[in-house]
Formats: C-alpha cells, sequence, structure tokens
C-alpha cells in the first residue's frame, strides 16, 4: 500500500478510503506526523492524536462494513474557539487557559456524527478579533506561502489564519472556521485557499464561544468549493438550541455544484468596491474576475450599493458593542482565569480580565462598552443597526438584476505581522471588503483568483442573497474551473 | 418609568397625612416581580423546583458557560399572555428581549436578559376595595426577565458562595402607575395582584418563598401640586412590609422638606427588622446598565390565534367571580369579597353552596368554617370538616332537621372527631323535635307552671322569648324554635 496522499481533495480521499486504497488510520497517522513536522506554522493550538486514532478505527471498521457516512474518515480541524468535549478549548485567550468543556458545539459534533475525524484545533485571533491571529495567546501562525516564498514574516489573515494555514499546508482537509467580519474568508484568501462563509443562521452557533452574535457564522475553510460544500452539507441545519438557527431551503450545496443544467449567470460587480479598486494588483484581480465570467458564458452587470461605505464603522460599533456583553461572562467567577492577587470582587473582576484579555480585546471591549452608554446608544449603536437595514435593503435590491455579486476579498496580497502597529485603523481598513456581507447576512465564498508577481494569492469573493448558498457555490464552482 | 400620574383613577385626596406645615398627599407606584409558575427556566430547560440543594438546578445555559445561546420557554409565554389578558392589559404580538448588562457574582452572563423597550404586555388595569371605595389602578406593563442566583456571605470567613438555582427563572416585572395614595391601597393592590396570578396559575404569589417581591416607589406632594422626587424601595417580600416601608418611607420624605431639605433621587433598602429604609444609592450612582437587543434572540412574536386560544382556556377571574356570586346566590358585596379572595375558598364555597341557599351558605362558611380555621391556624384543605359535610349541615338546617344552635354542635363534633354530620345527628339524637303533640304538652306545662309569667307576657309581649327559652330547654334544643313560638303566641292570645 503507498503512502496515504494528504494533498488531495476530499472527494479523491473519500474514493480512496470507500475502495479500501487507503485506510483512514494511515491517513491520519501520517497527516498527525506532518502536523508534528509543522510546528514551525504554529496553525494548530491542540492536537488530539490519540482521539483522532480512536475516531479513524472506528471510521476504518464502518467503511470495511460498507457503512462509511458522509465524511468517514476524513480528517478535520475545528477552530479553538469550538467547544468539543474533553479538548482544551480557549479561543486562543488567556482568560479561558486551561478551560475544557464537557460539551461539543453542534457543528463539531455534526461533523464527528459524519464520521469526520477530529485532528485537532487551529490557532485564530483571540476570540475573532482580528486579522492576522497575532491576537493570539499562542502566538501567530505562519503563513505557508509565505514560508515556502523565504517571507516567514507573512500573515495568514485571521481570525482563522490557523485553519487557513493548516489547510494550505496539507495538515488537514478542511477546517471548520468562524467568519464575523470576513474571518474565514480573508485567511482563506492570504493562504491561497477556498473559504465559504454561508448565509447568517445556516450553521448553529451553539457551543462556539461568541465574539458578535448577530454576525458570527460558522462555515468552512477547504481545498476547492467542492471540499467546503461537502462539509457544510453535514453541518448545516435548524437548532432548537440556537434561535437564531435557520431551515435551509432548497438542495444540498453538491446538488447545486452537480446541477448539469446549463445557466447564464448575472455576475454583479458593485461600483462602490470597483471605485476602491485602485492598486495595480487590484486591477488585476478585477480583470481576472472580468475574464473568468466571460469564460464562463456569464454576464456581467454593474450594481449600486450606496450604503456601502459606512458598512465598516457601522461594523465595528455592532461588532464591538456585542462583543462587550458577550465577554462579560468570563469573570474568573466560575471558570478561567481568576487572579491569585484579588483583595475583593471589584479587585478579582478587574484583575482577572486585566490579566486574562489581550490587548486587542480590551481595545474591542472598551470601545463597545463607550458605544452602548447611555448618551451614546442613539448616536452609535442605533444609527450603526440602521445603516445594517439600509445596507441590507441596497443588496436585497441589487440581487433583483442579478444573481451573484463579486468583488476582490481583500485590498492586498498578505501583508507582514507588525505592518498596522503604527495605524490600528489601517488594520480594520483590511476588512472593508468582507464586512458588507455579515451585515447583511449573505452567504459569501473566496476563492483564489490570482497570484501577484512575487507569488501571493488573491482571492476572489463570490456573494449571493440570503439563503441563496447554491448560486454562491455553483458560481464559484464554475470561476474555480475556469481558472482549472 | 413613572413621569406622570394617571388622571383614569380619579382620586380623592382622602389619605392625606398631616405633616407639621400641612397636609400630604402620598404618591405610589409598585413595581412587583412575580415568578413565572412554570417547570422549566425562562431560556433553559432547568427545573425550578424550590428548596433544591445549592448549584442542582442549573444548565450550562444558566452558569453561561462559553459558547450557550438562550431558547425560550414557550410556556413562560404563555403565562406571560394570560397575566396580561387577565390584567385587561393589551397585548405585544412582538415584543423585544434586551441585554441588561452589569457584573455579580450571580449573574453568570455578565447580563440581565430582559425587556426594556418591547414588552410583552402593555397597559392594563386592577381594580382594588378600600374601605367599601372601589378604584381602578392603572398597570403600565408587565414584561420578562430572567431572575439572578443568590450570592450566600454567611457560609465562610474569606469567601462568598454563589447559588444559580434561580439564576434563569423567569420572572414578570409588573409596573403599576403611580396611582396608589396610601400603605392601604398599596397592600389592597399586591393582594389583588396575587389573587388574580393565582387564579390564572401563573404564579403562586408565595411571598415567602421569594417568588413575588416589589419595588416600592414613593413620592409625597401637597395636594393638587406636581409629582415630588421619588425613592425606590428594593426588594421588599411581604406584605405587611410593603405597608410599613410605605408610612416610613412618606413620613421620612415629609420629614425631610419640612424641615427646609429636598429629596434625593435614590434607590433605598427595606430593613425587615426595624421596618425603615436606607440609602442604598443615589441617581449619581446608579449603574449604566447599557442596554440593547439581545442578538441571541429573535424578536418574540406571536399571531392573534395564539392569544385568543389562551383567553378561551381562561378562568373565571375574581371580579367576575364577585359579581356572579352577587347575582346568582344573591350575596352582598362584602360577602362575595371574602369568598373569591381564594380561588380555593370560592370552589368550596359553590360545593358548600350546592342545592343550598346561597347566603345562608355563605354565612356558614364566613362565620363558622373560617371563624374555626382562623382560631385553629388550618386552611380550607386541612380542615376537618369537608365541604360535602358543611353542605349536609346546611341542608339539615334548611329543611328543619335541626337548629342552628345544633348545627354549632353538630360541626363541632365533626371538627373534633372527623364523624359524618348526618351520623352525628342520627346517632346522638339531634334530630329537631316536629311532633307538635309533644311540644304542646311542653308548653302546656310551662304555662300551668309560671301564672306570673304569663301576666307579664300580656302586658309586655317581648317576654315571649322567656317562654319560648323554657321551652327549648325543655326539648333539648331539639324544638323548632319557630314552632315553639308560634304556638305559645296561640296560647297566650298575644
Amino acid at each position: 500500500m503507498s503512502a496515504a496522499s494528504t494533498k488531495t481533495d476530499i472527494a479523491a480521499t473519500q474514493a480512496a478510503l470507500k475502495s479500501g486504497k487507503q485506510t483512514s488510520i494511515e491517513l491520519t497517522t501520517q497527516l498527525l506526523a506532518e502536523i508534528d513536522k509543522r510546528r514551525d506554522l504554529n496553525a494548530f493550538v491542540q492536537i488530539t492524536r490519540e482521539q483522532a486514532l480512536k475516531q479513524a478505527a472506528a471510521s476504518d471498521a464502518l467503511l470495511r462494513a460498507g457503512k462509511g457516512r458522509a465524511l468517514e474518515g476524513v480528517p478535520i480541524s475545528i477552530k479553538a474557539n469550538m467547544c468539543a468535549k474533553g479538548i482544551e478549548t480557549t479561543a486562543a485567550s488567556r482568560v479561558l487557559e486551561g478551560f475544557v468543556p464537557t460539551y461539543t458545539a453542534t457543528v463539531v459534533q455534526k461533523i464527528m456524527d459524519a464520521g469526520a475525524v477530529i485532528v485537532g484545533s487551529t490557532n485564530m485571533d483571540e476570540f475573532g478579533m482580528g486579522s492576522s491571529t497575532e491576537n493570539s495567546c499562542y502566538g501567530p501562525s505562519k503563513n505557508p506561502i509565505g514560508v515556502a516564498l523565504g517571507k516567514p514574516d507573512l500573515s495568514p489573515g485571521g481570525s482563522s489564519g490557523g485553519g487557513a494555514a493548516a489547510v494550505a499546508a496539507n495538515l488537514c482537509f478542511a477546517s471548520l472556521a468562524t467568519d464575523t467580519g470576513g474571518s474565514i474568508r480573508q485567511p482563506a484568501s492570504f493562504c491561497g485557499v477556498v473559504g465559504f462563509k454561508p448565509s447568517y443562521g445556516l450553521c448553529s452557533r451553539w457551543g462556539i464561544m461568541a465574539y458578535a452574535s448577530s454576525l458570527d457564522q460558522a462555515g468552512v475553510i477547504g481545498k476547492t468549493v467542492r471540499d467546503t460544500a461537502t462539509v457544510l452539507d453535514v453541518m448545516i441545519g435548524e437548532d432548537v438550541k440556537d434561535s437564531t438557527s435557520l431551515k435551509p431551503v432548497g438542495t444540498s450545496l453538491v446538488a447545486a455544484l452537480d446541477d448539469q443544467a446549463k445557466k447564464k449567470w448575472r455576475v454583479g460587480f458593485p461600483r462602490e468596491f470597483r471605485d476602491l479598486v485602485q492598486t495595480p494588483i487590484l486591477k488585476s484581480v478585477w480583470e481576472a474576475a472580468e475574464q473568468r465570467v466571460k469564460a464562463m458564458g456569464g454576464e456581467l452587470v454593474e450594481v449600486s450599493l450606496p450604503h456601502a461605505k459606512y458598512a465598516l464603522p457601522a461594523y465595528y460599533i455592532l461588532a464591538l458593542s456585542e462583543a462587550s456583553s458577550n465577554l462579560a461572562r468570563y469573570d474568573g467567577v466560575r471558570y478561567g482565569h481568576r487572579s491569585a492577587t484579588a483583595s475583593d470582587i471589584t479587585d478579582m473582576y478587574e484583575k482577572s480580565r486585566a490579566e486574562g484579555f489581550g490587548r486587542e480585546t480590551k481595545k474591542r471591549i472598551l470601545l463597545g462598552t463607550f458605544a452602548l452608554s447611555a448618551g451614546y446608544y442613539d448616536q452609535y449603536y442605533e444609527k450603526a443597526r440602521r445603516i445594517r437595514t439600509l445596507l441590507a435593503n441596497d443588496f436585497r435590491a441589487a440581487f433583483k438584476s442579478v444573481d451573484v455579486l463579486v468583488w476582490p476579498t481583500t485590498p492586498t496580497p498578505p501583508f507582514a505581522f507588525n505592518s498596522h502597529s503604527a495605524d490600528p485603523l489601517t488594520m480594520y481598513l483590511e476588512d472593508v471588503f468582507t464586512v458588507p456581507v455579515n451585515l447583511a447576512g449573505l452567504p459569501a465564498v473566496s476563492i483564489p483568483i490570482l497570484s501577484s508577481p512575487e507569488g501571493l494569492p488573491m482571492g476572489l469573493t463570490v456573494t449571493g442573497p440570503h439563503l441563496g448558498d447554491q448560486a454562491v457555490a455553483r458560481v464559484a464552482h464554475e470561476i474555480e474551473r475556469e481558472i482549472g | 418609568m413613572q413621569n406622570k400620574a394617571s388622571t383614569s383613577a380619579a382620586n380623592k385626596p382622602n389619605n392625606l397625612l398631616k405633616g407639621a406645615t400641612g397636609e400630604w398627599e402620598v404618591i405610589i407606584g409598585l413595581e412587583v416581580h412575580a415568578q413565572v409558575a412554570s417547570k422549566a427556566k425562562l431560556f433553559s430547560g432547568a427545573s425550578t423546583t424550590f428548596g433544591a440543594e445549592p448549584n442542582s438546578n442549573v444548565s450550562l445555559v444558566d452558569a453561561a458557560m462559553p459558547g450557550m445561546l438562550p431558547a425560550i420557554n414557550g410556556e413562560c409565554v404563555a403565562q406571560a399572555v394570560r397575566t396580561g389578558l387577565g390584567l385587561k392589559a393589551q397585548i405585544n404580538k412582538r415584543s423585544i428581549f434586551d441585554r441588561k448588562n452589569y457584573f455579580y457574582p450571580d449573574l453568570p452572563q455578565g447580563y440581565q436578559i430582559s425587556q426594556y423597550k418591547n414588552p410583552i404586555v402593555g397597559e392594563g388595569t386592577i381594580e382594588i376595595d378600600v374601605d367599601g371605595v372601589t378604584k381602578v389602578i392603572g398597570i403600565e406593563r408587565l414584561h420578562l426577565e430572567q431572575d439572578a442566583g443568590k450570592s450566600i456571605h454567611d457560609q465562610h470567613p474569606d469567601y462568598s458562595y454563589v447559588d444559580l438555582n434561580r439564576s434563569g427563572v423567569a420572572l414578570m416585572e409588573i409596573v403599576s402607575r403611580p396611582d396608589l395614595r396610601s400603605a392601604k391601597e398599596a397592600q389592597a393592590y399586591v393582594t389583588k395582584l396575587r389573587t388574580i396570578l393565582r387564579y390564572l396559575g401563573t404564579c403562586d404569589g408565595d411571598m415567602e418563598k421569594g417568588n413575588m417581591r416589589a419595588d416600592v416607589n414613593v413620592s409625597v406632594r401637597r395636594p393638587g401640586a406636581e409629582l415630588g422626587t421619588r425613592c425606590e424601595v428594593k426588594n421588599v417580600n411581604s406584605i405587611r412590609f410593603i405597608g410599613q416601608a410605605v408610612d416610613y418611607e412618606a413620613r421620612r420624605q415629609i420629614d425631610i422638606i419640612e424641615d427646609g431639605g429636598t429629596i434625593r433621587q435614590e434607590t433605598r433598602l427595606f430593613d425587615n427588622a426595624k421596618g425603615e429604609t436606607r440609602s442604598m444609592r443615589s441617581k449619581e450612582e446608579a449603574h449604566d446598565y447599557r442596554y440593547f437587543p439581545d442578538p441571541d434572540l429573535l424578536p418574540l412574536e406571536f399571531d392573534q390565534a395564539f392569544i385568543d386560544g389562551l383567553q378561551k382556556g381562561l378562568p373565571e377571574l375574581p371580579d367576575e367571580k364577585k359579581a356572579r356570586f352577587m347575582a346568582q346566590y344573591g350575596l352582598s358585596a362584602y360577602d362575595a369579597s371574602v369568598l373569591v379572595a381564594e380561588k380555593e375558598s370560592a370552589d368550596y364555597f359553590e360545593r358548600v353552596a350546592k342545592g343550598r341557599d346561597g347566603k345562608a351558605a355563605a354565612n356558614w362558611m364566613i362565620n363558622e368554617l373560617f371563624g374555626r380555621i382562623n382560631k385553629e391556624g388550618t386552611t380550607i384543605a386541612t380542615a376537618p370538616v369537608s365541604d360535602v359535610a358543611n353542605n349536609a349541615i346546611i341542608g339539615m338546617i334548611s329543611d328543619g332537621t335541626i337548629s342552628g344552635a345544633i348545627a354549632k354542635k353538630v360541626f363541632d363534633i365533626a371538627w373534633t372527631t372527623g364523624r359524618d354530620p348526618i351520623e352525628i345527628v342520627d346517632t346522638d339524637g339531634l334530630k329537631q323535635v316536629t311532633d307538635m303533640g309533644a311540644i304542646e304538652k311542653a308548653v302546656d306545662a310551662i304555662i300551668t307552671a309560671n301564672p306570673d309569667k304569663v301576666e307579664q307576657v300580656k302586658l309586655k309581649p317581648s317576654m315571649l322569648g322567656w317562654f319560648v327559652g323554657q321551652a327549648m330547654k325543655q326539648s333539648g334544643g331539639k324544638a323548632n324554635p319557630q314552632q315553639v313560638s308560634d304556638l305559645l303566641k296561640a296560647k297566650l292570645g298575644i
């Protein structure tokens, strides 16, 4: 039997597992060895070796019996903010040091129930707050493409940077991730892989440590659109434990990809985003996108999202307001970090939280607290909510004339660590192409579209109407095929 | 929440307090926190059983473990709507849960889920009776919210403990308009509210168990003047204490103003032992709760059919029942009020009155049964004389089997021995004597033996009572007093 291949996609791996050419134990063993070899990437924060091998053995038994499930024996990683029973889960925060949940997040349970082998949890910005993984208590992850090019100081993006790096370095076949303002799509773009954030509500948030509840959505980082669709089909579904979760409509995502019916797609590009395309690299992305759409027989249509320019400030006000409240539970009373030097209850709160949270998280809690304060609420939070509604209406109007929208995922190729430290606001600007989608709850996929002259990846985002995930998957899949 | 006194509750300033410089009017508004009668908590499946071991009724959601989300308990929503209907209030088909943010060890989430701008129930009314006067008190709103846990400070020299059994239990906060004008009215309001909640089965109303408590807002003003600055007395947990809190607080405020001072808006605590209020925090020290809509929950929405379904299942409420008792049984307003104060006693009354004269049944219950229950410190449910037994006794009075006096005796025997009243009357030979021959013999004997009294009664007919008494005595109380009286009148020619 030949050495297991960790470089193939899920479809090929499943074929090999099903036919018996490969066992999950072989695959998992090799993958764990490679994870060990690539410790330099700091992609994983927990490696669940024993559990993974046990799961793989169980999968092999089922595969031999011809009873393999949807993801039987396929090694997959999860983000460090997804609770999994018995696995230390911290959301990359010192405040949750040593926290081992007694429960498993719905999305994680679902892929386990489908036979996926969990190999570990991946690095991230603390509670999802960042675009570089620099805000992790475990230190930043590295960008595998940057490392290969001799540029180890390039960020894999964030917040799901560890997951994107792990997939790009073939350390797992897919990584479950979350996306609040671009945390799946931006790192996917930075690492040259696919990131799929479904419509808000399709994946249960139960058991995932919240950053901003109205924006948080689980999704998948994978090697191909088909791989992400395969895993998402398992994750998606209404959950009575999450009041904001929704029943999916229409076919499965994989069925949408396999739909043979030819369709002349109407692909929109928002004028407001095109106006931001000023650099050579963004112009190349734009041109490449136009070419691919034409090549697949699509029709390009200009649309307008008049309120998109307010999306970034509105996003930060809403996300940080919710975060300031969501993170209040980390108080050192029941679990997680409690300061050893506290003298009374107020002191205990202050010290535990001061010691437990990282700098960026503290900053965001303070900003969110401010935005919700008496006298400022209407001016900030309420106004941001109104912008959110207006923006969602803009998208709705646009989707009357187009099936999907496309634009670049990021303003730049992967940036270097510390490159935004002088002016933190420039880091927030990295999210300009990603946050509008979260505000409107839309599905979006980032696929690699080209490499910069230095060989760095750039992604293209395909966005569709709410619950139009099938169209997004299908168009992204077709563009991906055109790229070849 | 209380900006202006409602004018609908036409208030005659009949409750004025005297100060050194003149009369004062007390303005009271109440925020009652009533625990929703429900097996499970508002947003988790954990049990609400009272008195469980500390931290035994706590789910992952109640402990605010990372990644946990609230999911609304439909029964709590139904209970809030039922209560709204019982308060003749507007039901809001769309309401919103907000987060009220503050840090406290017994508040695991770091926020309480409550309803701030858009409560589930809007304006309604409650009728109260005080000193025979009926007054309508406005309800401003009712909203659903989570209870907090409990901090325990007396178990360890260095540490405090936290019990999360109550954490997440559903409460209804019922806010009155500032329509109340005296401690008595405040007490009548809470009593009536509790009666309605118990009728509806939406709250047990057991203040000792903490499932009903009130925040009392008090201010004073010169009659007819603008509203004064109010103080809020937090967490008063008995009807008696509510009265004390109002009286103490009104007097305190009057004294301050009459001494040339001004009232500071503040939150105050009620000291149960001393019957006093004391300052907890001033307006300046008040928390900024940073309310905002809870993004983990969608707006709470239901349709008219849901409301109609609950309306259909609503029981007869105290006001309606009182009116019916007056019409159907011919009871006085007072008797009807006494009987409907508890649903249990109203239902009991109807069983006692079945096939009997309603008025007689009400009199019997209020005087004999309630009197004995109060004396023995028992309850209607545990009283040794059952509803069936009381019904039998009243039946025997009305059909002339026994007299009222004998009935009391039968009741007493039944109470102490548990014997059946009919059996008592039979076995103990307590049946009223209706044999006219026997009665006539006795009457003749008395007349013959007392010629002087016979002369006297002819001059003074009220002396007849003496003859009746003698005849009853001879019959061992078993003669029918009416028959004796009629016979005597005929024989004596008066």
